[in-house]
């Protein structure tokens, strides 16, 4: 798909997300508009799936292992025809399987993820699996940067390599912030390139906003006998000029003033579900 | 009398079944010898996965595994898979109803004088906690062997604990096996004794020295600690004296899913024979048993003393 149409469509899912958080009363806003240019590129271009058979076989893979960016994964979802758009109405009411984190009672959520440093390790698993049966599918898993300080995501970055795993593809949203602050003042991370280097990744850093860029990585990466490791450069809260680079919009809530305001931002227009 | 350790009868049990089913797979932390799962490797490489010392990412790889249609075994000591990785077990596997099963050997106290870091005595209690997990205690490996072959075929998925050394055979011929039901091995009206996994044996002699002092007291088999077989308990109520014995701490495990059966639907008097909250006296498994009443001796001391 053309970069500049999936671009318009990641900002229509960040108004979602937007609607979403506001009439639920909590969410997480500033990742999930750090991660939806990645996960629009994701799901309107490069992932092979049928929304209308999720279990089919050969789909390629795909794992929010930062589970709390939900919001704008649910939305593409369903705007994929994975389920009824409708149904995003229904997110964080009592008794949804639309929740807070990724739950694979939702048609294409391939496992339950939110406590970080779980996705990689199961991807492995994903990835392993292809290779032993001989599938061509590939597996994608998306991290966030403060997640990077859980050991079980290095765990898995060792046996990756060990394996071989050409078909596996780590993505890391590195906005640069966690909840209590810069990453860098939390645990610090750089050299991070260096230590996916070390595990023995094929690394890549690209602009995570760049939807080009993007589609230009997913289509042009060589294939070799390595895991591949993208360090997406994004902005926290991207889009919305009250939240951009601020931790407190971690899971901050907008008021309809700020939805209106960011929507404006974005140019699209504001999602009503009145 | 046969005996043979529990594992070696599942090791023998899934390497003859995965070579009829190539979706059945061994996943090692480093684990092979443990687990006696070297002829496994060597014999089904492409259906045997190496992680290294790496239980986290061992249970988050078989969910993966799971995911594409492969049936994993995830194999090493129960000390590791019960807590390192409890939080894999609760989210990868259970809550995500993948279906992988987590085999746990060298449980409860087997590895002896290697001390409490070594020691699983607080598995059942948390795996008993985490909605969605069968969990099953054989009693030897004539039961190992039916109840691998039911999680050969079984969508579910499971825990698995088993020790380390031989067992004498609790069962010959045809095993009764069902999974979530309970074996009554022995009948008496005077008190009834419920145990689990390595237990068994012992609580089987203790009704056989009981017996010879007129005492009959019924002997149950507990294998199976989800789904909980209440019907068995209530009918074990019956006798007036329901004595439960197991290779885990007295909180949480078998005697506590026995109590809550009967405090809350047929109040009993009862004892709960286990490993006490408080920091385990060391000594070989055999040391540690006698120490603490599991034993025959101590399995019939507390049936006679809580008549």
């Amino acid at each position: 798909m053309d970069a500049n149409r999936i671009q318009a469509l990641a900002n229509q899912r960040r108004a979602d997300a937007l609607t979403m958080i506001r009439r639920a009363n909590t969410g997480h806003t500033g990742g999930a508009m750090s991660s939806l240019d990645i996960l629009s590129v994701l799901y309107y271009d490069v992932l092979h799936i049928r929304p209308e058979e999720p279990g089919w076989p050969d789909r390629d893979r795909f794992l929010l292992s930062k589970g709390h960016s939900v919001e704008g994964y649910l939305a593409l979802l369903a705007d994929r025809g994975f389920f009824p758009k409708e149904e995003l109405r229904t997110f964080s009411q009592a008794g949804s399987r639309l929740i807070g984190h990724p739950n694979n009672a939702t048609p294409g959520v391939e496992v339950c993820t939110g406590a970080l440093g779980h996705g990689l390790p199961v991807g492995v698993g994903m990835a392993l699996a292809a290779k032993r049966l001989g599938r061509r599918y590939r597996t994608f898993v998306l991290m966030g940067d403060g997640e990077q300080a859980e050991g079980s995501v290095w765990e898995a970055a060792m046996a990756a390599a060990n394996f071989g795993l050409d078909n596996l593809y780590a993505i890391i949203d590195r906005n640069g912030l966690q909840i209590s602050g810069p990453t860098e003042s939390v645990m610090a991370l750089e050299n991070f390139r260096a230590k996916w280097e070390a595990f023995g990744w094929q690394v890549h850093e690209a602009d995570g906003h760049d939807v080009g860029a993007l589609l230009h990585y997913f289509h042009t990466v060589a294939a070799g006998d390595r895991p591949h490791c993208l360090i997406a450069h994004t902005v926290k809260g991207k889009g919305l000029p009250f939240a951009e680079n601020r931790p407190e919009w971690h899971h901050k809530v907008p008021t309809a003033e700020q939805c209106a305001q960011g929507c404006a931002a974005l140019g699209v227009e504001e999602v009503d579900w009145a | 009398m046969s005996t043979e350790a529990v594992r070696t009868a599942f090791t023998r049990t899934l390497l003859a079944l995965a070579r009829q089913n190539p979706a059945l797979f061994a996943v090692a932390t480093d684990s092979r010898g443990s687990v006696t799962l070297t002829d496994f490797a060597q014999e089904l490489p492409n259906q045997f996965v190496e992680c290294g010392i790496a239980e986290q990412d061992a249970i988050g790889l078989s969910a993966g595994l799971a995911n594409a249609g492969l049936r994993p075994f995830v194999c090493g000591p129960a000390c590791f898979y019960s807590l390192r990785s409890a939080e894999q077990v609760k989210v990868d596997v259970a809550y995500s109803h993948m279906n992988v099963k987590i085999i746990g050997v060298s449980g409860g106290v087997s590895y002896g004088a290697l001390g409490s870091t070594h020691h699983a005595t607080q598995d059942i209690a948390l795996m008993r906690a985490v909605p969605g997990l069968e969990i099953f205690l054989p009693a030897d490996g004539p039961q190992m062997e039916a109840l691998t072959k039911y999680l050969a075929v079984s969508g579910e998925p499971a825990y698995v604990r088993m020790g380390r050394g031989a067992v004498p055979a609790v069962y010959g011929g045809e095993v009764p096996f069902i999974p979530g039901r309970a074996n009554r091995l022995r009948e008496g009206p005077h008190a009834a004794v419920i145990a689990c996994g390595e237990m068994v044996y012992p609580s089987l002699l203790a009704a056989d020295a009981l017996a010879a002092e007129g005492v009959r007291v019924s002997v149950y088999d507990m294998h199976t600690l989800r789904p909980l077989d209440e019907e068995a308990i209530l009918a074990a109520a019956e006798t007036g004296l329901v004595v439960t014995v197991e290779e885990h701490d007295v909180h949480g495990g078998l005697g506590g899913a026995v109590a809550e059966v009967l405090g809350q639907r047929k109040p009993t008097r009862m004892r709960i024979l286990g490993l006490p909250d408080e920091k385990l006296y060391t000594g070989t498994s055999a040391e540690v048993f006698a120490r603490y009443g599991l034993t025959p001796e101590g399995i019939a001391r507390a049936v006679r003393e809580g008549r």
